[in-house]
Protein backbone atom coordinates (compact mmCIF):
# COMPACT_ATOMS: atom_id res chain seq x y z
CA UNK A 1 0.00 0.00 0.00
CA UNK A 2 1.31 3.20 -0.84
CA UNK A 3 0.30 7.14 -0.33
CA UNK A 4 1.17 9.49 -3.48
CA UNK A 5 1.54 12.77 -3.68
CA UNK A 6 -2.28 13.96 -3.88
CA UNK A 7 -3.07 12.21 -1.06
CA UNK A 8 -0.80 13.57 0.69
CA UNK A 9 -2.48 16.71 0.69
CA UNK A 10 -5.58 15.88 0.32
CA UNK A 11 -5.34 14.22 4.03
CA UNK A 12 -3.16 17.36 4.98
CA UNK A 13 -6.15 19.67 4.04
CA UNK A 14 -8.85 17.35 5.58
CA UNK A 15 -7.23 17.47 8.77
CA UNK A 16 -6.72 21.34 8.05
CA UNK A 17 -2.56 20.85 8.41
CA UNK A 18 -0.70 23.34 6.15
CA UNK A 19 2.10 21.76 4.39
CA UNK A 20 4.79 22.72 2.42
CA UNK A 21 5.85 20.89 -0.68
CA UNK A 22 9.32 19.53 1.05
CA UNK A 23 7.09 18.01 4.00
CA UNK A 24 4.84 16.27 1.60
CA UNK A 25 7.41 14.57 0.06
CA UNK A 26 8.49 12.95 3.20
CA UNK A 27 5.41 12.65 4.45
CA UNK A 28 4.67 10.27 1.37
CA UNK A 29 7.32 7.81 2.22
CA UNK A 30 6.77 8.11 5.64
CA UNK A 31 2.63 7.56 5.67
CA UNK A 32 3.21 4.76 2.98
CA UNK A 33 5.72 3.13 5.53
CA UNK A 34 3.21 3.31 8.33
CA UNK A 35 0.10 1.82 5.87
CA UNK A 36 2.61 -0.84 4.92
CA UNK A 37 3.87 -2.05 7.85
CA UNK A 38 -0.35 -2.02 9.29
CA UNK A 39 -1.24 -3.94 6.24
CA UNK A 40 0.77 -7.14 7.81
CA UNK A 41 -2.35 -7.40 9.81
CA UNK A 42 -3.93 -8.44 6.66
CA UNK A 43 -2.19 -11.63 6.58
CA UNK A 44 -4.19 -12.70 9.73
CA UNK A 45 -7.59 -14.09 8.94
CA UNK A 46 -9.91 -12.44 11.30
CA UNK A 47 -13.17 -13.29 9.55
CA UNK A 48 -14.15 -15.10 12.74
CA UNK A 49 -12.94 -13.00 15.33
CA UNK A 50 -15.35 -9.92 16.91
CA UNK A 51 -13.52 -6.53 16.60
CA UNK A 52 -11.78 -5.71 19.97
CA UNK A 53 -13.93 -2.77 21.80
CA UNK A 54 -12.49 -2.68 25.17
CA UNK A 55 -9.56 -4.67 27.14
CA UNK A 56 -11.06 -5.03 30.57
CA UNK A 57 -14.26 -6.27 31.16
CA UNK A 58 -16.58 -3.38 31.45
CA UNK A 59 -19.50 -2.16 30.70
CA UNK A 60 -20.51 1.92 29.16
CA UNK A 61 -20.57 3.92 32.38
CA UNK A 62 -24.33 6.20 31.89
CA UNK A 63 -25.24 9.31 33.76
CA UNK A 64 -28.61 10.12 35.09
CA UNK A 65 -30.69 12.83 33.20
CA UNK A 66 -29.94 15.83 35.59
CA UNK A 67 -28.30 18.86 34.94
CA UNK A 68 -24.92 19.38 36.75
CA UNK A 69 -22.56 21.33 34.67
CA UNK A 70 -22.83 24.91 32.72
CA UNK A 71 -23.42 28.30 34.10
CA UNK A 72 -19.68 29.13 33.43
CA UNK A 73 -19.64 30.87 29.79
CA UNK A 74 -16.12 32.95 31.47
CA UNK A 75 -14.59 29.87 31.78
CA UNK A 76 -15.94 28.54 28.38
CA UNK A 77 -14.69 31.61 26.59
CA UNK A 78 -11.67 32.37 28.82
CA UNK A 79 -9.07 31.16 26.16
CA UNK A 80 -10.92 32.02 23.12
CA UNK A 81 -8.97 34.35 20.84
CA UNK A 82 -12.24 36.70 20.18
CA UNK A 83 -14.87 36.74 22.70
CA UNK A 84 -17.57 39.02 22.95
CA UNK A 85 -20.49 39.54 25.15
CA UNK A 86 -19.50 35.56 25.65
CA UNK A 87 -19.96 34.40 22.59
CA UNK A 88 -16.90 33.04 20.62
CA UNK A 89 -16.17 35.57 17.79
CA UNK A 90 -14.59 33.90 14.25
CA UNK A 91 -13.82 35.18 10.93
CA UNK A 92 -17.14 35.42 9.13
CA UNK A 93 -18.19 32.42 7.91
CA UNK A 94 -21.59 32.33 5.59
CA UNK A 95 -23.24 29.69 2.94
CA UNK B 1 -61.34 -2.98 11.07
CA UNK B 2 -58.65 -3.44 8.29
CA UNK B 3 -57.91 -0.52 6.11
CA UNK B 4 -56.28 -1.02 2.95
CA UNK B 5 -53.45 0.96 1.90
CA UNK B 6 -53.15 2.59 -1.19
CA UNK B 7 -50.57 1.79 -3.66
CA UNK B 8 -48.18 4.80 -4.61
CA UNK B 9 -47.38 5.21 -7.99
CA UNK B 10 -48.40 8.98 -8.23
CA UNK B 11 -46.90 10.61 -11.31
CA UNK B 12 -46.31 14.06 -12.69
CA UNK B 13 -46.22 14.94 -16.49
CA UNK B 14 -43.48 16.66 -17.97
CA UNK B 15 -42.95 17.79 -21.61
CA UNK B 16 -42.27 14.56 -22.93
CA UNK B 17 -44.05 12.00 -20.61
CA UNK B 18 -45.04 10.94 -17.29
CA UNK B 19 -42.20 11.21 -14.02
CA UNK B 20 -42.20 9.77 -10.94
CA UNK B 21 -40.74 11.76 -7.86
CA UNK B 22 -38.55 9.54 -5.26
CA UNK B 23 -38.78 11.45 -2.13
CA UNK B 24 -36.21 10.30 1.25
CA UNK B 25 -36.40 12.32 4.29
CA UNK B 26 -33.70 12.44 6.91
CA UNK B 27 -35.15 14.05 9.99
CA UNK B 28 -33.49 15.56 12.61
CA UNK B 29 -34.84 15.53 16.13
CA UNK B 30 -33.72 16.93 19.35
CA UNK B 31 -34.30 14.44 22.43
CA UNK B 32 -36.88 15.69 25.31
CA UNK B 33 -34.26 15.68 28.18
CA UNK B 34 -32.96 17.77 31.01
CA UNK B 35 -29.15 16.96 30.26
CA UNK B 36 -27.14 16.88 26.98
CA UNK B 37 -26.43 13.45 25.80
CA UNK B 38 -22.87 13.41 26.81
CA UNK B 39 -22.38 15.89 29.58
CA UNK B 40 -24.35 17.39 32.21
CA UNK B 41 -25.26 20.83 31.05
CA UNK B 42 -28.68 21.78 30.36
CA UNK B 43 -31.23 21.42 26.95
CA UNK B 44 -33.07 24.54 27.46
CA UNK B 45 -33.76 26.89 24.83
CA UNK B 46 -32.95 30.38 24.84
CA UNK B 47 -30.75 30.74 27.49
CA UNK B 48 -28.21 33.65 27.64
CA UNK B 49 -25.18 32.78 25.13
CA UNK B 50 -22.27 30.08 26.51
CA UNK B 51 -24.63 29.48 29.76
CA UNK B 52 -25.64 25.94 28.85
CA UNK B 53 -22.12 24.57 28.31
CA UNK B 54 -19.84 22.36 30.06
CA UNK B 55 -16.41 22.07 29.74
CA UNK B 56 -17.02 18.39 27.60
CA UNK B 57 -19.42 20.79 25.44
CA UNK B 58 -16.82 22.88 24.57
CA UNK B 59 -14.40 20.20 23.94
CA UNK B 60 -11.52 21.05 26.22
CA UNK B 61 -9.05 18.82 25.93
CA UNK B 62 -8.72 15.75 28.30
CA UNK B 63 -12.66 15.90 28.59
CA UNK B 64 -14.33 12.41 28.22
CA UNK B 65 -17.89 12.03 27.61
CA UNK B 66 -20.35 10.10 29.07
CA UNK B 67 -23.70 9.11 27.82
CA UNK B 68 -27.47 10.01 29.48
CA UNK B 69 -29.35 6.90 29.96
CA UNK B 70 -32.30 8.93 29.64
CA UNK B 71 -31.53 10.10 25.94
CA UNK B 72 -30.57 6.06 25.36
CA UNK B 73 -34.49 5.36 26.41
CA UNK B 74 -35.65 8.15 24.33
CA UNK B 75 -34.33 6.65 21.23
CA UNK B 76 -35.27 3.22 22.49
CA UNK B 77 -39.11 4.49 22.70
CA UNK B 78 -39.18 5.97 19.55
CA UNK B 79 -37.36 3.02 17.70
CA UNK B 80 -40.76 1.06 19.61
CA UNK B 81 -43.26 3.79 18.46
CA UNK B 82 -41.90 3.51 14.79
CA UNK B 83 -42.65 -0.25 14.85
CA UNK B 84 -38.65 -0.87 14.55
CA UNK B 85 -36.29 -3.48 15.46
CA UNK B 86 -34.16 -2.21 18.76
CA UNK B 87 -30.11 -2.92 18.75
CA UNK B 88 -28.93 -4.45 21.57
CA UNK B 89 -25.74 -3.32 20.84
CA UNK B 90 -24.83 -0.24 19.16
CA UNK B 91 -21.44 1.84 18.16
CA UNK B 92 -20.94 5.55 18.43
CA UNK B 93 -18.62 6.91 16.13
CA UNK B 94 -16.59 10.27 15.14
CA UNK B 95 -17.82 12.17 12.30
CA UNK B 96 -15.26 14.16 11.12
CA UNK B 97 -14.98 18.23 9.64
CA UNK B 98 -14.16 21.55 10.84
CA UNK B 99 -16.68 24.05 11.51
CA UNK B 100 -16.66 27.27 14.01
CA UNK B 101 -19.72 25.84 15.67
CA UNK B 102 -18.73 22.34 16.50
CA UNK B 103 -15.43 22.62 18.56
CA UNK B 104 -14.15 18.75 19.34
CA UNK B 105 -13.50 18.68 15.16
CA UNK B 106 -16.18 15.91 15.04
CA UNK B 107 -20.01 14.76 15.50
CA UNK B 108 -20.62 11.58 17.98
CA UNK B 109 -22.92 10.26 15.80
CA UNK B 110 -23.72 6.35 15.43
CA UNK B 111 -22.87 5.27 11.41
CA UNK B 112 -23.16 1.23 11.17
CA UNK B 113 -24.27 0.10 13.75
CA UNK B 114 -27.33 2.48 15.12
CA UNK B 115 -29.53 1.84 17.94
CA UNK B 116 -32.59 1.29 15.93
CA UNK B 117 -33.16 -0.22 12.60
CA UNK B 118 -35.77 -0.60 10.11
CA UNK B 119 -39.51 0.31 11.11
CA UNK B 120 -42.39 2.12 9.78
CA UNK B 121 -44.67 4.98 9.89
CA UNK B 122 -48.42 4.84 7.81
CA UNK B 123 -48.92 8.11 6.65
CA UNK B 124 -52.77 9.76 6.48
CA UNK B 125 -53.41 11.52 3.68
CA UNK B 126 -55.63 14.37 2.94
CA UNK B 127 -58.25 12.58 0.77
CA UNK B 128 -57.78 9.87 3.59
CA UNK B 129 -56.19 7.28 1.95
CA UNK B 130 -53.31 6.26 3.71
CA UNK B 131 -49.86 4.82 2.25
CA UNK B 132 -46.24 3.49 4.55
CA UNK B 133 -43.21 5.41 4.74
CA UNK B 134 -40.51 2.74 6.15
CA UNK B 135 -37.88 3.32 8.44
CA UNK B 136 -34.30 2.61 7.24
CA UNK B 137 -32.61 3.45 10.35
CA UNK B 138 -32.67 5.93 13.76
CA UNK B 139 -29.23 7.07 15.55
CA UNK B 140 -28.30 8.93 18.33
CA UNK B 141 -26.23 11.64 17.46
CA UNK B 142 -24.95 14.74 19.41
CA UNK B 143 -26.54 18.44 18.13
CA UNK B 144 -23.78 21.50 16.78
CA UNK B 145 -23.90 24.85 18.25
CA UNK B 146 -25.09 28.04 16.81
CA UNK B 147 -23.42 30.98 14.62
CA UNK B 148 -24.92 34.11 14.41
CA UNK B 149 -23.56 35.98 11.07
CA UNK B 150 -25.39 39.04 11.73
CA UNK B 151 -24.03 40.67 14.78
CA UNK B 152 -20.65 42.37 12.56
CA UNK B 153 -20.01 42.86 8.89
CA UNK B 154 -16.51 40.63 9.05
CA UNK B 155 -17.43 38.15 11.89
CA UNK B 156 -19.58 35.61 12.94
CA UNK B 157 -20.65 34.82 16.45
CA UNK B 158 -20.83 31.51 18.25
CA UNK B 159 -22.79 30.07 20.73
CA UNK B 160 -22.38 26.42 21.98
CA UNK B 161 -25.88 26.17 24.14
CA UNK B 162 -26.84 23.82 21.84
CA UNK B 163 -23.89 21.78 21.14
CA UNK B 164 -23.74 18.85 22.49
CA UNK B 165 -27.75 18.45 22.78
CA UNK B 166 -28.95 14.84 21.80
CA UNK B 167 -30.47 14.50 18.14
CA UNK B 168 -32.42 11.40 16.99
CA UNK B 169 -31.55 11.69 12.85
CA UNK B 170 -34.48 9.36 11.67
CA UNK B 171 -34.11 8.23 7.90
CA UNK B 172 -37.01 7.01 5.92
CA UNK B 173 -36.57 4.87 2.71
CA UNK B 174 -37.16 6.75 -0.83
CA UNK B 175 -41.45 5.36 0.53
CA UNK B 176 -41.83 9.18 -0.46
CA UNK B 177 -43.79 10.28 -3.86
CA UNK B 178 -45.19 13.60 -3.81
CA UNK B 179 -44.52 17.05 -1.59
CA UNK B 180 -48.10 16.27 -0.03
CA UNK B 181 -46.70 12.78 0.92
CA UNK B 182 -43.45 14.54 2.46
CA UNK B 183 -45.94 16.86 4.29
CA UNK B 184 -48.08 14.21 5.79
CA UNK B 185 -44.92 12.08 6.99
CA UNK B 186 -43.29 14.71 8.21
CA UNK B 187 -46.78 15.69 10.48
CA UNK B 188 -47.09 12.14 11.48
CA UNK B 189 -43.87 11.73 12.82
CA UNK B 190 -44.04 14.56 14.90
CA UNK B 191 -47.51 13.40 15.93
CA UNK B 192 -45.66 9.96 17.03
CA UNK B 193 -42.72 11.88 18.62
CA UNK B 194 -45.12 14.28 20.47
CA UNK B 195 -47.48 11.31 22.06
CA UNK B 196 -44.18 9.70 22.84
CA UNK B 197 -43.05 12.18 24.74
CA UNK B 198 -39.21 11.76 23.17
CA UNK B 199 -39.35 15.28 20.88
CA UNK B 200 -41.54 18.73 21.31
CA UNK B 201 -41.61 18.82 17.69
CA UNK B 202 -41.51 22.55 17.75
CA UNK B 203 -39.99 23.40 14.50
CA UNK B 204 -39.32 27.38 14.73
CA UNK B 205 -37.16 26.36 17.83
CA UNK B 206 -35.18 23.96 15.10
CA UNK B 207 -36.63 20.66 17.34
CA UNK B 208 -37.30 19.38 14.42
CA UNK B 209 -35.44 20.15 10.98
CA UNK B 210 -35.57 17.98 7.92
CA UNK B 211 -33.13 16.86 5.06
CA UNK B 212 -34.74 15.75 2.05
CA UNK B 213 -33.59 13.83 -1.04
CA UNK B 214 -35.03 14.28 -4.16
CA UNK B 215 -34.45 12.55 -7.45
CA UNK B 216 -37.00 11.78 -10.30
CA UNK B 217 -36.90 8.94 -12.80
CA UNK B 218 -39.33 7.74 -16.00
CA UNK B 219 -41.68 5.12 -13.88
CA UNK B 220 -39.96 1.49 -13.85
CA UNK B 221 -36.71 2.84 -14.76
CA UNK B 222 -33.99 2.84 -11.60
CA UNK B 223 -32.85 5.41 -9.27
CA UNK B 224 -32.13 8.60 -10.84
CA UNK B 225 -29.47 11.08 -9.31
CA UNK B 226 -30.40 13.23 -6.24
CA UNK B 227 -30.02 16.24 -4.48
CA UNK B 228 -30.20 16.74 -1.21
CA UNK B 229 -31.86 19.76 0.16
CA UNK B 230 -30.83 20.50 3.53
CA UNK B 231 -32.27 21.67 7.04
CA UNK B 232 -35.40 22.58 5.64
CA UNK B 233 -37.60 24.38 8.97
CA UNK B 234 -41.29 23.98 8.25
CA UNK B 235 -43.85 21.83 7.02
CA UNK B 236 -44.80 24.21 4.25
CA UNK B 237 -40.93 24.82 3.36
CA UNK B 238 -40.62 20.95 3.04
CA UNK B 239 -43.36 20.97 -0.03
CA UNK B 240 -42.23 24.26 -1.46
CA UNK B 241 -38.84 22.99 -1.75
CA UNK B 242 -39.66 19.49 -2.96
CA UNK B 243 -41.73 21.32 -5.69
CA UNK B 244 -39.64 23.45 -7.20
CA UNK B 245 -36.36 20.92 -7.03
CA UNK B 246 -38.66 18.19 -8.51
CA UNK B 247 -39.55 20.38 -11.47
CA UNK B 248 -35.80 21.88 -11.97
CA UNK B 249 -34.56 18.38 -12.26
CA UNK B 250 -37.26 16.76 -15.06
CA UNK B 251 -37.01 20.37 -17.00
CA UNK B 252 -32.83 19.73 -16.23
CA UNK B 253 -33.30 16.32 -17.75
CA UNK B 254 -35.71 16.99 -20.76
CA UNK B 255 -33.59 19.50 -21.59
CA UNK B 256 -30.83 16.62 -22.19
CA UNK B 257 -29.28 17.92 -19.19
CA UNK B 258 -28.03 15.79 -16.11
CA UNK B 259 -28.89 16.11 -12.34
CA UNK B 260 -25.84 16.72 -10.12
CA UNK B 261 -25.23 14.72 -6.53
CA UNK B 262 -24.98 17.91 -4.40
CA UNK B 263 -26.14 19.52 -1.43
CA UNK B 264 -28.44 22.04 -2.43
CA UNK B 265 -30.32 24.98 -0.02
CA UNK B 266 -34.01 26.11 0.35
CA UNK B 267 -34.03 29.45 0.04
CA UNK B 268 -37.77 30.50 1.86
CA UNK B 269 -38.13 33.87 0.23
CA UNK B 270 -37.73 33.21 -3.30
CA UNK B 271 -39.30 29.33 -2.88
CA UNK B 272 -36.21 27.97 -4.77
CA UNK B 273 -33.17 26.09 -4.13
CA UNK B 274 -30.05 26.03 -4.76
CA UNK B 275 -26.17 24.76 -5.14
CA UNK B 276 -24.32 24.86 -1.82
CA UNK B 277 -20.97 24.56 -3.48
CA UNK B 278 -19.08 25.21 -0.17
CA UNK B 279 -19.50 21.92 1.10
CA UNK B 280 -18.70 19.76 -2.17
CA UNK B 281 -15.98 18.88 -1.04
CA UNK B 282 -16.50 18.16 2.71
CA UNK B 283 -18.05 14.75 1.90
CA UNK B 284 -15.06 12.71 3.38
CA UNK B 285 -16.29 12.30 7.21
CA UNK B 286 -13.90 9.79 8.03
CA UNK B 287 -16.18 8.12 10.09
CA UNK B 288 -14.12 5.71 13.01
CA UNK B 289 -15.40 4.07 16.50
CA UNK B 290 -14.92 6.59 18.97
CA UNK B 291 -12.23 5.64 21.53
CA UNK B 292 -14.15 7.62 24.28
CA UNK B 293 -16.98 5.49 24.33
CA UNK B 294 -17.77 1.75 24.62
CA UNK B 295 -20.54 -0.17 22.94
CA UNK B 296 -23.65 0.78 23.83
CA UNK B 297 -25.05 -2.09 25.12
CA UNK B 298 -28.86 -2.48 26.36
CA UNK B 299 -30.48 -5.90 27.76
CA UNK B 300 -34.07 -7.24 26.10
CA UNK B 301 -35.46 -6.66 29.96
CA UNK B 302 -34.93 -3.37 29.76
CA UNK B 303 -36.42 -3.04 26.54
CA UNK B 304 -39.19 -4.60 27.22
CA UNK B 305 -39.86 -2.83 30.41
CA UNK B 306 -39.54 0.48 28.08
CA UNK B 307 -42.22 -1.12 25.96
CA UNK B 308 -44.68 -1.92 28.56
CA UNK B 309 -44.82 2.01 29.33
CA UNK B 310 -45.46 3.55 26.35
CA UNK B 311 -48.74 5.00 26.03
CA UNK B 312 -51.49 4.08 23.43
CA UNK B 313 -50.00 5.81 19.87
CA UNK B 314 -51.84 7.64 17.44
CA UNK B 315 -52.86 4.60 15.22
CA UNK B 316 -54.04 2.52 17.77
CA UNK B 317 -55.85 5.56 19.19
CA UNK B 318 -57.69 5.79 15.48
CA UNK B 319 -58.47 1.86 15.54
CA UNK B 320 -59.92 1.93 18.62
CA UNK B 321 -61.78 5.62 18.45
CA UNK B 322 -63.26 3.67 15.01
CA UNK B 323 -64.07 0.64 16.86
CA UNK B 324 -65.36 1.53 20.26
CA UNK B 325 -66.95 5.33 19.07
CA UNK B 326 -68.22 4.61 15.43
CA UNK B 327 -66.28 7.13 13.94
CA UNK B 328 -65.20 7.63 10.28
CA UNK B 329 -61.56 7.19 9.64
CA UNK B 330 -61.67 10.53 8.54
CA UNK B 331 -62.83 12.03 12.03
CA UNK B 332 -60.52 9.83 14.08
CA UNK B 333 -57.56 10.64 12.07
CA UNK B 334 -58.10 14.05 12.67
CA UNK B 335 -58.75 13.49 16.50
CA UNK B 336 -55.64 11.29 16.98
CA UNK B 337 -53.02 14.16 15.24
CA UNK B 338 -52.79 16.05 18.16
CA UNK B 339 -53.12 14.27 21.83
CA UNK B 340 -54.65 16.82 23.49
CA UNK B 341 -57.37 16.87 20.81
CA UNK B 342 -58.18 13.02 21.07
CA UNK B 343 -57.88 13.32 25.06
CA UNK B 344 -60.72 16.18 24.95
CA UNK B 345 -63.07 14.12 22.70
CA UNK B 346 -62.34 11.14 25.05
CA UNK B 347 -63.67 12.89 27.87
CA UNK B 348 -66.86 14.23 26.16
CA UNK B 349 -67.52 11.17 24.50
CA UNK B 350 -67.55 9.32 27.75
CA UNK B 351 -70.63 7.49 28.36
CA UNK B 352 -71.99 9.52 25.28
CA UNK B 353 -72.70 9.42 21.96
CA UNK B 354 -69.37 9.17 19.96
CA UNK B 355 -71.15 10.60 16.99
CA UNK B 356 -72.71 13.43 18.24
CA UNK B 357 -69.39 13.79 20.33
CA UNK B 358 -67.16 13.84 17.46
CA UNK B 359 -69.57 16.86 15.55
CA UNK B 360 -69.33 18.94 18.61
CA UNK B 361 -65.61 18.81 19.02
CA UNK B 362 -64.19 18.48 14.96
CA UNK B 363 -66.71 21.10 13.90
CA UNK B 364 -68.25 23.32 16.52
CA UNK B 365 -65.27 23.59 18.98
CA UNK B 366 -62.18 22.95 16.39
CA UNK B 367 -63.92 25.30 13.87
CA UNK B 368 -64.71 28.01 16.90
CA UNK B 369 -60.76 27.11 18.30
CA UNK B 370 -59.49 27.69 14.38
CA UNK B 371 -61.36 31.27 13.52
CA UNK B 372 -59.71 32.36 16.67
CA UNK B 373 -56.41 31.12 16.42
CA UNK B 374 -56.30 29.20 19.69
CA UNK B 375 -55.24 25.50 20.78
CA UNK B 376 -57.18 22.86 22.61
CA UNK B 377 -55.69 23.43 25.08
CA UNK B 378 -56.74 27.21 25.41
CA UNK B 379 -60.41 26.41 25.11
CA UNK B 380 -62.74 28.38 26.80
CA UNK B 381 -65.11 25.71 26.72
CA UNK B 382 -64.50 22.68 29.01
CA UNK B 383 -64.87 18.57 27.90
CA UNK B 384 -67.18 18.58 31.11
CA UNK B 385 -69.31 21.82 29.84
CA UNK B 386 -69.14 20.44 26.04
CA UNK B 387 -70.13 16.88 27.45
CA UNK B 388 -72.65 18.12 29.21
CA UNK B 389 -74.41 20.21 26.78
CA UNK B 390 -74.57 17.12 24.15
CA UNK B 391 -76.47 15.47 27.22
CA UNK B 392 -79.21 18.09 26.79
CA UNK B 393 -79.40 17.63 23.50
CA UNK B 394 -79.61 13.70 23.69
CA UNK B 395 -82.14 13.55 25.84
CA UNK B 396 -84.49 16.57 23.97
CA UNK B 397 -84.26 19.50 26.66
CA UNK B 398 -82.93 21.20 23.91
CA UNK B 399 -82.79 21.30 19.89
CA UNK B 400 -79.14 20.81 17.96
CA UNK B 401 -79.81 24.60 17.09
CA UNK B 402 -80.45 26.02 20.45
CA UNK B 403 -77.45 23.83 21.48
CA UNK B 404 -75.26 26.19 19.39
CA UNK B 405 -76.65 28.85 21.35
CA UNK B 406 -76.02 27.56 24.80
CA UNK B 407 -72.34 26.88 22.92
CA UNK B 408 -71.95 30.85 22.38
CA UNK B 409 -72.70 31.80 25.55
CA UNK B 410 -70.00 28.72 27.48
CA UNK B 411 -67.81 30.30 24.89
CA UNK B 412 -68.30 34.09 25.88
CA UNK B 413 -69.30 33.62 29.47
CA UNK B 414 -68.67 30.11 30.18
CA UNK B 415 -71.01 28.56 33.19
CA UNK B 416 -72.89 25.17 33.44
CA UNK B 417 -75.02 24.29 30.20
CA UNK B 418 -78.21 23.25 32.09
CA UNK B 419 -78.01 26.44 34.65
CA UNK B 420 -78.37 28.37 31.54
CA UNK B 421 -81.14 26.65 29.61
CA UNK B 422 -83.48 26.76 32.46
CA UNK B 423 -82.38 30.16 33.64
CA UNK B 424 -82.94 31.43 29.83
CA UNK B 425 -85.89 29.90 29.31
CA UNK B 426 -84.24 27.64 26.06
CA UNK B 427 -85.70 24.46 26.92
CA UNK B 428 -87.12 22.81 23.88
CA UNK B 429 -90.82 22.90 23.96
CA UNK B 430 -91.77 19.67 23.37
CA UNK B 431 -95.90 20.25 24.80
CA UNK B 432 -97.65 19.57 21.49
CA UNK B 433 -100.27 22.04 22.83
CA UNK B 434 -98.10 24.84 22.28
CA UNK B 435 -96.75 23.52 19.13
CA UNK B 436 -99.82 22.78 17.84
CA UNK B 437 -101.15 26.40 18.30
CA UNK B 438 -98.11 27.95 16.44
CA UNK B 439 -98.46 25.37 13.86
CA UNK B 440 -102.31 26.52 13.29
CA UNK B 441 -101.35 30.26 13.45
CA UNK B 442 -98.80 29.74 10.31
CA UNK B 443 -101.20 27.59 8.23
CA UNK B 444 -103.89 29.96 9.30
CA UNK B 445 -101.64 33.34 7.76
CA UNK B 446 -100.60 31.26 4.85
CA UNK B 447 -103.24 29.88 2.68
CA UNK B 448 -101.60 30.27 -0.22
CA UNK B 449 -98.80 28.57 0.85
CA UNK B 450 -100.81 25.81 1.86
CA UNK B 451 -102.31 25.17 -1.65
CA UNK B 452 -98.08 24.10 -3.03
CA UNK B 453 -97.18 22.19 -0.54
CA UNK B 454 -99.99 20.05 -1.06
CA UNK B 455 -98.13 20.14 -4.93
CA UNK B 456 -94.82 19.97 -3.60
CA UNK B 457 -94.22 17.92 -0.60
CA UNK B 458 -90.63 19.63 -0.20
CA UNK B 459 -92.66 23.17 0.65
CA UNK B 460 -92.71 21.50 4.42
CA UNK B 461 -89.73 22.56 5.19
CA UNK B 462 -90.85 26.18 4.61
CA UNK B 463 -93.40 25.63 7.31
CA UNK B 464 -91.19 24.56 9.56
CA UNK B 465 -89.08 27.53 9.80
CA UNK B 466 -92.02 29.29 10.09
CA UNK B 467 -93.11 27.36 12.98
CA UNK B 468 -89.59 27.55 14.42
CA UNK B 469 -89.24 31.20 13.75
CA UNK B 470 -92.85 31.55 15.75
CA UNK B 471 -91.13 29.60 19.00
CA UNK B 472 -88.12 31.22 19.19
CA UNK B 473 -85.88 27.77 18.17
CA UNK B 474 -87.45 25.86 20.98
CA UNK B 475 -90.15 23.97 19.70
CA UNK B 476 -88.71 20.18 19.10
CA UNK B 477 -88.03 19.73 15.42
CA UNK B 478 -89.65 16.11 15.23
CA UNK B 479 -92.85 17.36 16.88
CA UNK B 480 -93.08 20.20 14.20
CA UNK B 481 -92.34 17.90 11.18
CA UNK B 482 -95.09 15.77 12.46
CA UNK B 483 -97.90 18.01 13.20
CA UNK B 484 -96.68 19.65 10.22
CA UNK B 485 -97.19 16.38 8.11
CA UNK B 486 -100.43 15.78 9.43
CA UNK B 487 -102.02 18.84 9.08
CA UNK B 488 -100.67 19.64 5.78
CA UNK B 489 -101.77 16.22 4.56
CA UNK B 490 -98.53 15.35 2.67
CA UNK B 491 -96.83 12.17 2.87
CA UNK B 492 -93.43 11.18 3.76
Amino acid sequence: MSVDRATVHRIAKLARIAITEEEAARLEGELSGILDWVAQLDEIDTADVPPMTRVADMKMKMREDVVTDGDCADDIVANAPEADDDYFVVPKIVE
Amino acid sequence: MQETVEKNDLLIAGETGDWEVIIGMEVHAQVTSNAKLFSGASTGFGAAPNSHVSLVDAAMPGMLPVINSECVAQAVRTGLGLKAQINLTSIFDRKNYFYPDLPQGYQISQYQQPIVGEGEVIVDLLDGTRVVVGIERLHLEQDAGKSLHDQHPKKSFVDLNRSGVALMEIVSKPDIRSSEQAKAYVSKLRTILRYLGTCDGNMEEGSLRADVNVSVRRPGDPLGTRAEIKNVNSIRFIGQAIEYEARRQIELLEEGGEVVQETRLFDAKTGETRSMRSKEEAHDYRYFPDPDLLPLELTQDWVDSLKSDLCELPDEKRERFIRDFGLSPYDASVLVAEKERADYFEAVADGRDGKLAVNWVNNELFGRLNKEGLGITDSPVSADQLGKLIDLIADDTISGKIAKDVFDILWTEGGDPAEIVETRGMKQVTDTGAIEAAVDEVIAANPDKVEQAKEKPQMIGWFVGQVMKATQGKASPQAVNALLKDKLGVEE
